[in-house]
């Protein structure tokens, strides 16, 4: 970033060369193909590993790791000065604020709808009617009280 | 604040950018910081909704059909692929902006060509599970899918579901519009009279966004 001009064309940037985009080409790739193995394993053990907590939470740290390469290396921002960085990194990290207490917010409404209304919350037991067509060949009844 | 640039660069002193971009690339930044925000609006209200409701259906058992496979119960796989396509997609569009860096116009043109075809590829993948979900009953304020533990399950997963999928689909659609416009000025030689390709790279980060934003809409309806 040795530049002074007012528009950096790029044209002496020797930083945009092919590897680190394959690289995180590649990672991208990996992770996806690691969120999907994951699944997998918990489809086949019947929700039993990893714990369905567990899954939720590598998954968010994986889809965390999956924003921050194509922000860095695709959206170049790694590469750009710090001010630059920071108009964009301070204001997102209002998201912390804003999922935490959504998240919470709704989390409360249930809890307080369903000690408080009891009607809804027995509404909420009734098991649905046998799905019509195709939903008719699973290999066994869903055991009652599986985890969300 | 003290500054990480080179020594001596005083970046706020005038007569030059201090975020040492060029001033359309700086308004898109900020654009995408307010769209992130508006997907992030669209992403926690659902997430708020769904923290607010008894149960939720499994979405292994919704999302499990393939084009040209149907009856075969195959969770996730029809949506990895459409994450693959958006993700090489996306590589070829920074491959556009590199040979733009290079001022190679072939490259340039060749590139494009190929993120468009990705952009394409996504969207009829989307179109056909739209199809495919519309002919399981399931659309707005539809919902034929029963929760995780059996019971009957809100509308408010199909009314997510389509409404930010198809949100995310039509800032795909106008990506692969902008890129239509793109190449057509590559062809015509704009870019290469100008002396520098900064429209593509603006273009690039639109995209990006996309497949950014797709990356979190995988997570919370496929994944979690």
């Amino acid at each position: 970033m040795e530049h002074t001009k007012t528009i950096d064309t790029g044209h002496s940037e020797p930083h945009f060369d092919t590897k680190p985009i394959w690289r995180t080409f590649w990672i991208l790739l990996g992770i996806t193909l690691f969120e999907l193995l994951l699944a997998t394993i918990h489809i086949k053990t019947d929700g039993r590993f990893p714990p369905k907590l567990a899954l939720n939470g590598m998954y968010l740290i994986l889809t965390c790791a999956k924003a921050f390469y194509i922000i860095a290396e695709f959206m170049h921002l790694r590469h750009e000065i710090k001010n630059l960085i920071m108009t964009v990194a301070i204001p997102a990290t209002l998201f912390i604020w804003f999922i935490i207490s959504f998240l919470w917010d709704g989390g409360s409404y249930r809890d307080l709808r369903n000690r408080y209304d009891r009607h809804h919350f027995e509404q909420q037991q009734v098991k649905a009617p046998p799905a019509e067509g195709g939903e008719g060949h699973e290999p066994a009844a869903k055991k009652p009280g599986t985890p969300e | 604040m003290a500054q990480m640039a080179p020594a001596g660069t005083k970046w706020w002193s005038g007569g030059k950018s201090p975020f040492n971009v060029e001033y359309g690339k700086l308004m898109m930044w900020y654009f995408l910081m307010s769209d992130a925000f508006t997907f992030g609006a669209f992403l926690i209200s659902y997430g708020s909704i769904r923290f607010a409701t008894n149960g939720w259906p499994d979405p292994n058992e919704v999302f499990r059909a393939f084009p040209l496979l149907e009856g075969m119960n195959l969770p996730l796989v029809f949506v990895s692929l459409m994450t693959f396509i958006l993700i090489a997609s996306s590589v070829t569009m920074v491959l556009a902006v590199a040979a733009g860096h290079n001022n190679d116009q072939k490259s340039v043109t060749k590139y494009m060509i190929l993120t468009i075809i990705g952009g394409l590829m996504f969207l009829g993948c989307q179109a056909w599970e739209w199809t495919h979900l519309h002919g399981e009953h399931a659309w707005w304020g539809r919902n034929p899918f029963p929760n995780a533990d059996g019971s009957v399950a809100t509308t408010n997963f199909t009314n997510f579901f389509f409404t930010i999928t198809g949100f995310h689909g039509f800032h795909v659609f106008s990506g692969v519009i902008i890129n239509i416009i793109m190449l057509i000025k590559n062809l015509r030689g704009d870019f290469a009279k100008r002396g520098h390709y900064l429209m593509i790279e603006k273009a690039g980060l639109y995209w990006h966004f996309v497949d950014l934003v797709w990356v979190f809409v995988f997570t919370c309806f496929y994944l979690l």
